[in-house]
């Protein structure tokens, strides 16, 4: 599968358009079609390609073609100018409470990076923000969550709040939070076990959880190589918790990472992190505009038209 | 348990819904396919195809395009039967190498296909190749004492293809059946890493010439088009054998396997289908085209029951 960025897509409808004098519908109309080709390939889910398809289709046939900028051009300067400001802007900051300890949650799929971002959230506050968290191992049900979470927690030199797999989730919450005001931490991260968005036992019990703990932040760890199903996954977290911010985690990798416009579409809440490897000082501020380049798959075109 | 009867009922029903072939049709065709994760190419090849073919066999009645809809899809999936089967050997020992990407399941898979090889009579033995990641050789522990099948583990940090030697000594002495070797999560543009498991693999040929008998690659249902480039890398650094696709209890549908099977020709030989240890069925690919389509059915079941 070759990975064609929409700058390469676009090749063939500008070779017609060039030597024309005027942009017709029709034009526009072959142009949105490789964007949405493009945008489906980097796994942006159809329902929200759709209407971003939409929303541009309209700027781009209103707008007056710069005079600098070829019509193919324009049509991606719209196109990468729209799903920028539809990820929002830059965005790593985490909540504050005004009185501390502040909780942070963190909630997702199995297997998308929540114990290890835990760790570098952790690593984070320390470094950039000279705060003191704690963590705490909710995850009763993964074998050696528990052990992982405690061995991350060695290797940052920083407290992990257990009481063993025996214990419920909600418990756990709830005495950790007393030991951190007692201990003087500023930070409490619950990592809690990876769960399916249908599993309605457990996310009752993640309900419950955020009952007693109130949290300030309930991150939402999303991997970056979802497909088509984030908006179901996103859509259905935020339902039943009210995410109020998403982590999009293997970053490092070569995927496209279009799951990050779905999210971001259907929770409208800012990604505030990017998870950039396995290493737990791998965890970078999430750009809008490098994430809305990657998805388009175009790196120089970009330049160009800066320059223009 | 979903028949291959019901299969076709199913689809039947789908196709009622809309009395005409027109573009109508092919659009929704389209986004059930590409919602769930087949890809862009794949499924517009099979929808020229499938307009082809309602041109050549002059179709006009949606009736008549299901058995070309189902023949097709099938024709991508379905290659020989024994495809699906694991290659045990019958004299003398069977290595099964698992790899994949960073938390697509392969751990808890080696301990479900250890407890279904087990069941089947086999003595099996699990080897802890993944010496990076945090808490992963306890992991697999607990997984080795709910099956009741020994761990050969080293220290976290030790090099994989030492533990692997290790592993491959003690399960040739103990004269085991079955050795199911974990190894540490990887994104495949790590070259580093893909080197490193190159170099575990060539210890396994190395010490049984005629293993690894199974590469078995894991991948998450939920992952959309990188699944492809994680079989044309894993495939051309291990040689994979087969697909392991995890996750299908979740809502999404895994069908970039079909691409996979149609431009790779790789099987999916298994599926999870939760956490537990029975959660690990064989791949059925009635089943699996079935579930692709599983929500739009059951939509319009309901409205049906509401009418
Ligand atoms: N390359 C890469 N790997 C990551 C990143 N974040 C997490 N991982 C890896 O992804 C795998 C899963 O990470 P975990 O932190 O265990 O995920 P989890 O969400 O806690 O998993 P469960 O608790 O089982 O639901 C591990 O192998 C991690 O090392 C990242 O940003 N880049
Ligand atoms: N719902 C569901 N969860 C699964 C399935 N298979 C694995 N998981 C969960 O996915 C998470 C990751 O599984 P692991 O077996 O640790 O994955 P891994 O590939 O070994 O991960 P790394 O070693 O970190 O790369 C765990 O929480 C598992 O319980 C499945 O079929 N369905
Ligand atoms: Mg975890
Ligand atoms: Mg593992």
């Amino acid at each position: 599968m070759a990975f064609e960025g929409l700058a390469e897509r676009l090749q063939d409808t500008l070779t017609k358009i060039r030597g024309k004098g005027k942009v017709s519908e029709q034009d526009v109309k072959d142009m949105m079609r490789e964007v949405r080709l493009a945008l489906l390939e980097a796994d942006v889910n159809f329902k929200v390609v759709k209407q971003f398809i939409a929303s541009v289709k309209e700027k781009a046939l209103g707008q007056e073609v710069m005079k600098s900028l070829t019509p193919g051009q324009m049509v991606i300067k719209v196109v990468n100018e729209e799903l920028t400001a539809l990820m929002g802007g830059e965005q790593s900051k985490i909540a504050v409470a005004n009185k501390p300890p502040t909780v942070v949650m963190m909630v997702g799929l199995q297997g998308a990076g929540k114990t290890t971002t835990t760790a570098k959230l952790a690593n984070h506050l320390r470094k950039k923000h000279n705060r003191t968290p704690m963590l705490v191992a909710a995850d009763i049900y993964r074998p050696a969550a528990i052990k992982q979470l405690e061995t991350l927690g060695k290797q940052l030199n920083m407290p992990v709040f257990s009481l063993g797999d025996q214990v419920s989730p909600v418990e756990i919450a709830k005495q950790a939070i007393a030991k951190a005001k007692e201990d003087h931490h500023d930070y409490v991260l619950i990592d809690t076990a990876g769960r399916l968005h249908i599993d309605e036992e457990l996310m009752g019990e993640l309900q419950e959880v955020k009952k007693i703990a109130k949290p300030d932040e309930i991150l939402l760890v999303v991997d970056a190589m979802t497909g088509q199903d984030a908006v179901n996954v996103a859509e259905s977290f935020n339902e039943q918790l009210d995410v109020t911010g998403v982590v999009l985690t293997k970053l490092d990798g070569d995927t496209r990472g279009g799951a990050a416009i779905s999210v971001k579409a259907v929770t409208n809440t800012p990604i505030k992190f990017a998870g950039m490897g396995e290493k737990i000082d791998q965890l970078e501020p999430f750009y809008p505009d490098r994430m809305a380049s990657r998805i388009l798959g175009m790196g120089d075109m970009l330049t160009l038209i800066e320059k223009a | 348990e979903k028949t291959r009867d019901s299969f076709a009922t199913k689809m039947n029903e789908l196709v009622y819904r809309y009395r005409k072939v027109d573009e109508e049709f092919f659009e929704e065709l389209e986004d059930i396919l590409i919602g769930a994760d087949v890809g862009v190419n794949t499924v517009m090849t099979l929808i020229d195809d499938l307009k082809d073919e309602v041109r050549i066999r002059n179709i006009k009645d949606t009736k008549d395009i299901q058995p070309v809809i189902s023949e097709k899809l099938a024709e991508l999936l379905q290659k020989e039967e024994e495809d699906a089967a694991l290659n045990i050997q019958t004299d003398g020992m069977t290595v099964i190498l698992v790899v994949g990407v960073n938390g697509v399941g392969k751990t808890t898979t080696i301990g479900k296909l250890a407890n279904h090889l087990k069941q089947d009579g086999k003595s099996v033995m699990l080897a802890a190749g993944d010496t990076f990641r945090a808490g992963a050789i306890e992991q697999l522990e607990v997984w080795g004492e709910r099956v009741g099948v020994d761990v050969i583990k080293q220290q976290e940090g030790s090099d994989p293809a030492a533990v692997m030697y290790d592993a491959l000594q003690a399960a040739k002495s103990r004269g085991v059946d079955v050795l199911i070797c974990d190894t540490a999560g990887r994104l495949q543009n790590k070259v580093n890493l893909m080197n490193e498991l190159e170099k575990v693999k060539r210890v396994i040929e190395r010490e049984v010439p005629s293993a690894p008998h199974e590469v078995l690659l894991v991948l998450d249902a939920t992952t959309g088009q990188n699944a492809m480039s994680q079989a044309k890398t894993f495939g051309k650094s291990t040689d994979v054998s087969g697909i392991v696709l995890t996750k299908l209890d979740g809502t999404a549908k895994g069908g970039i396997v079909l691409a996979i099977r149609h431009e790779l020709d790789i099987p999916v030989k298994f599926v999870g289908l939760g956490e537990k240890v029975d959660d690990l069925q064989p791949f059925n690919a009635e089943q699996f085209v079935y579930g692709l389509f599983k929500d739009i059915l059951e939509e319009q079941e309901k409205e049906e029951i509401e009418d």
